[in-house]
């Protein structure tokens, strides 16, 4: 059973998709946005130790690594503590974490270990975090992951996986989506675009929808906010409308960063040429909350705008177009 | 045992009496209610059991029976809840009122009969099934006739009818009608009459988000499981005064409750408290509760000329008691550290294991008691989780889990309550203000409910966290009416000053937001 580093999961969620879900977060994203308001899900932790002695009830220990890594396979950027984003084949390490080679490790072959009986979700071990990565997170096998979720029956229609960006553990996704399924509950996946759904029937099969983020319409404006292109995520956007499976579209409005308006309405007008007009657009209000230092000064939008913004959508026929 | 009126006991009824009437925070009706039943507690009529003094008259901390400023010489039923449909088709000979023609008619009727209707606050409890009374009425109306009018009585009720335990049902059935009245409640955000809708397997989706959003507005309706109710009291029953069950055309005659954390504090361990001290307080506050029916039967007079009861709107043999009970959970909580025990109600299998097991032993206890006059629910009393007064400390509503100390994941909170809703046919129910996010998502409480209602989950209410109109325990208050009692204004509705002092004692105002 392919395991998952799993950041968290939110037994009852009334904002990762339509009715209560249980929302499953998965570890690591190939996008670094500026605006990410959960930063410590970007990268793969490198066990360097430094947050451990900020956990003060001793949810986190520095322990001997017992299982040493297998050979290197396929593709990696080398980004030192990075989680693969390329879409090749992800290097398997002992702890199970794509796109980690042992080099990327502290020193002395420790790892940080996690017991989650102790955490009181102080949040203290991430934000002194100095690899934007976080310690707080299980390695789970799918099964595992629905053990916890199968608690929350009979109170919630589906699950949401999120992110970091959950395409990144697509095997784990399949097997996890296969048991809701099995369990009569609806599935979401929640995705930066960054993977070609068009090409893997396999996992769509098993996914009612996916909730994507249009980060920005113009490939400059989006490397300007994520550091990636974005031809992939218009693809999808076009497909998974095309499908039926484009459960929900979102764009987080900072206007000093992107063409806000651009974007709405270049999505907006793809929307309403598919004839797709009941998807849900959110519209997202930046805040500022949980957002790395050096992001900070970014300005949220005004009322005026979002309401605009809102407006440009409605006007192209969107019926479910919404603030948040 | 016939209490003794000692000079010392009367002096100071006579103080509380001066305190009432100089009171600059209570409004003339108040006071007329509060001097009625400062008469009434002149009165030694009642036949006591001999144990009740030191159970109920002593020291707030000590005391284990409550008998809810109820008076010593009850002269009505505490809770009434008359056949309306009767009085719309019939009419009263009493009232000059003939059977309700049209909607106008019906309207007034109701109000002219809802002035007519005691209880322990005076004010009606129980105010009908509106979607079943009402519907019919509209059939030739359209919507903006029946709105306009709707607002018009609904305000009149919320303006004279002084006080939150006053209630009303729709649903399980979906309605023209309950839609319309789920419209104007939401434009009004009044705090009466309070509103239940009951929910069943066939209520549809659409309906139940309608009540949703109109809680989320004026945190009503609270939603209650048809199945459940149905399955104990049968096709009549009606959700009366907080959320108590109750059956139409009979009430309940009396409401004493046990101070479950009080009567712990006697207790040496946990099997003292179950074998003795529990067992103890149970039959004391039962034949209290026996003697308070006999006296209202037999003596007050009140079923044999009262034209509800006169006029067939009330059967005698319809009225049924209420043992009522509150804070389970320090009352656990206190066990278990007796015995050196750090387990928590709410947070650890054992404490709510025990919890049960108390549970049961005043469930044994109450079918096991025999009363003559609770015919209609097989001469026993029903179980009651009462919702707590202003002046409770440390004492938490019914089962509640306290307040502060709630589960961080709300489905561990909601699989605690499922444990013990079922014991409660007279009412039980839990709270929860939901983060303002939901206004767009609705369907997330919608799952809460559909999930609920296969388990033994009761009664659920929900209000935005954000919202003027807020659930107290069971009763609604506004949030701005208690900041101007708070500010040393008189108010409306008595219940304010109830929710201003559980906003104080109880933390009503720090529940965690689901
Ligand atoms: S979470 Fe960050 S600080 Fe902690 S061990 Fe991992 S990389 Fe180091
Ligand atoms: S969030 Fe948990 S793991 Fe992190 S520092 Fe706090 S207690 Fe420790």
């Amino acid at each position: 059973m392919a395991k998952a580093t799993v950041n968290k999961i939110i037994s009852f969620s009334c904002v990762d998709g339509p009715g209560n879900r249980s929302a499953v977060f998965l570890q690591g994203c190939g996008f670094d946005c500026r605006y990410c308001h959960n930063p410590e899900t970007i990268h793969a932790c490198i066990h360097c130790g430094e947050c451990v002695k900020y956990c003060k009830p001793g949810a986190l220990t520095l322990v001997e690594e017992t299982v040493r890594q297998t050979d290197e396979q396929g593709v990696c950027c080398g980004d030192a503590g990075v989680v693969c984003f390329g879409g090749g084949v992800m290097p398997e390490v002992s702890d199970g974490l794509p796109g980690l080679r042992s080099a990327d490790r502290g020193t002395g072959r420790k790892r940080v270990h996690y017991d989650i009986t102790k955490c009181v979700f102080c949040d203290e071990c991430f934000r002194h975090c100095p690899h934007g990565a976080s310690a707080r997170t299980r390695e789970l096998t799918a099964e595992q992951v629905m053990q916890e979720v199968r608690r929350n029956l009979p109170f919630i229609r589906g699950i949401t996986v999120s992110g970091g960006e959950c395409t990144l553990w697509r095997d784990f996704l399949l097997e996890l989506l296969s048991l809701a399924k099995a369990e009569g509950l609806g599935t979401l996946l929640d995705s930066n675009g960054s993977y070609e759904f068009s090409k893997d029937s396999k996992l769509m099969s098993v996914t009612d929808g996916v909730m994507l983020d249009v980060k920005a319409w113009s490939r400059e404006d989006h490397l300007r906010v994520t550091g990636r292109d974005n031809a992939c995520v218009l693809r999808n956007l076009e497909w998974l409308a095309h499908a039926g499976k484009l459960a929900e579209v979102r764009t987080v409005v900072v206007p000093e960063l992107f063409d806000c308006r651009q974007t709405v309405r270049e999505v907006s007008a793809l929307l309403a040429e598919l004839g797709c007009l009941d998807a849900r657009y959110k519209i997202i209000r930046y805040r500022p909350m949980g957002v790395r230092e050096q992001y900070k000064d970014l300005t949220p939008p005004t009322e005026d705008l979002l309401q605009e913004l809102t407006d440009i959508a409605a006007g192209y026929g969107l019926r479910d177009v919404v603030i948040v | 045992m016939k209490r003794v009126l000692t000079p010392e006991i009367i002096e100071e009824k006579r103080r509380e009496i001066y305190n009432t009437l100089v009171d600059p925070t209570s409004s003339h009706e108040q006071k007329v209610t509060y001097l009625a039943r400062h008469a009434e507690n002149f009165m030694t009529v009642l036949d006591e059991p001999e144990e009740l003094d030191e159970l109920m008259r002593c020291d707030i901390d000590t005391r284990c029976i409550c008998n809810l400023f109820e008076g010593d010489a009850p002269y009505r039923p505490r809770y009434i809840c008359i056949d309306f449909p009767k009085f719309l088709r019939e009419g009263s000979e009493f009232l000059q009122l003939g059977p309700a023609k049209d909607f106008d008619e019906a309207l007034t009727n109701l109000m002219i009969m809802y002035h007519n209707i005691p209880s322990i606050t005076n004010y009606p409890v129980f105010i009908g099934d509106l979607d079943e009374l009402l519907g019919p009425y509209i059939e030739n109306l359209d919507d903006e006739t029946v709105k306009k009018a709707l607002r018009l009585w609904l305000t009149m009720i919320d303006r004279t009818i002084l006080d939150s335990f006053c209630h009303s049902d729709i649903g399980p059935k979906a309605s023209r009608f309950g839609y319309l009245l789920m419209e104007v409640e939401s434009e009004l955000e009044n705090a009466v009459p309070n509103l239940t809708m009951r929910v069943s397997k066939d209520t549809p989706d659409d309906f139940i988000l309608a009540g949703i959003k109109c809680a989320l507005h004026s945190a009503k309706p609270s939603f209650a499981n048809d199945e459940m109710f149905r399955g104990e009291l049968g096709d009549d029953y009606c959700i009366a005064s907080c959320y108590n069950g109750l059956l139409k055309g009979g009430g309940s005659y009396t409401l004493s409750r046990l101070i479950l954390s009080n009567i712990a504090k006697r207790a040496e361990n946990i099997e003292d408290f179950k074998t003795n001290v529990l067992p103890h307080v149970c039959d004391v506050m039962a034949r209290y509760m026996d003697e308070r029916i006999r006296f209202l039967v037999e003596e007050s007079g009140w079923f044999q000329n009262s034209f509800l009861a006169r006029e067939g709107f009330v059967q005698r043999d319809k009225f049924t008691a209420m043992f009522g009970l509150v804070g389970l959970a320090e009352c656990v909580n206190l066990l278990l550290e007796k015995e050196g025990g750090t387990e928590r109600f709410g947070h650890s299998d054992r404490a709510n294991q025990l919890g049960v097991e108390i549970m049961d032993i005043i469930d044994d206890f109450n079918k096991n008691h025999f009363n003559p006059y609770c015919e209609a629910t097989d001469h026993h009393f029903l179980l009651h989780a009462q919702v707590g007064i202003e002046s409770d400390h440390d004492c938490s509503p019914g089962t509640r889990i306290p307040i502060g100390e709630e589960p961080d994941e709300l489905v561990d909170h909601l699989k605690c309550i499922n444990l013990f809703h079922k014991y409660f046919p007279s009412g039980t129910g839990d709270i929860f203000p939901v983060d303002l996010t939901v206004h767009k998502n609705p369907q997330y409480v919608l799952d809460i409910i559909r999930g609920s209602l296969g388990m033994d989950i009761r009664y659920l209410s929900f209000y935005a966290s954000d919202s003027d109109v807020i659930r107290v325990t069971g009763y609604l208050v506004k949030r701005s009416e208690m900041e101007k009692l708070d500010a040393g204004q008189n108010v409306r509705q008595n219940t304010t000053g109830l929710g201003l002092g559980a906003a104080k004692n109880c933390k009503i105002l720090d529940r965690r937001i689901r």
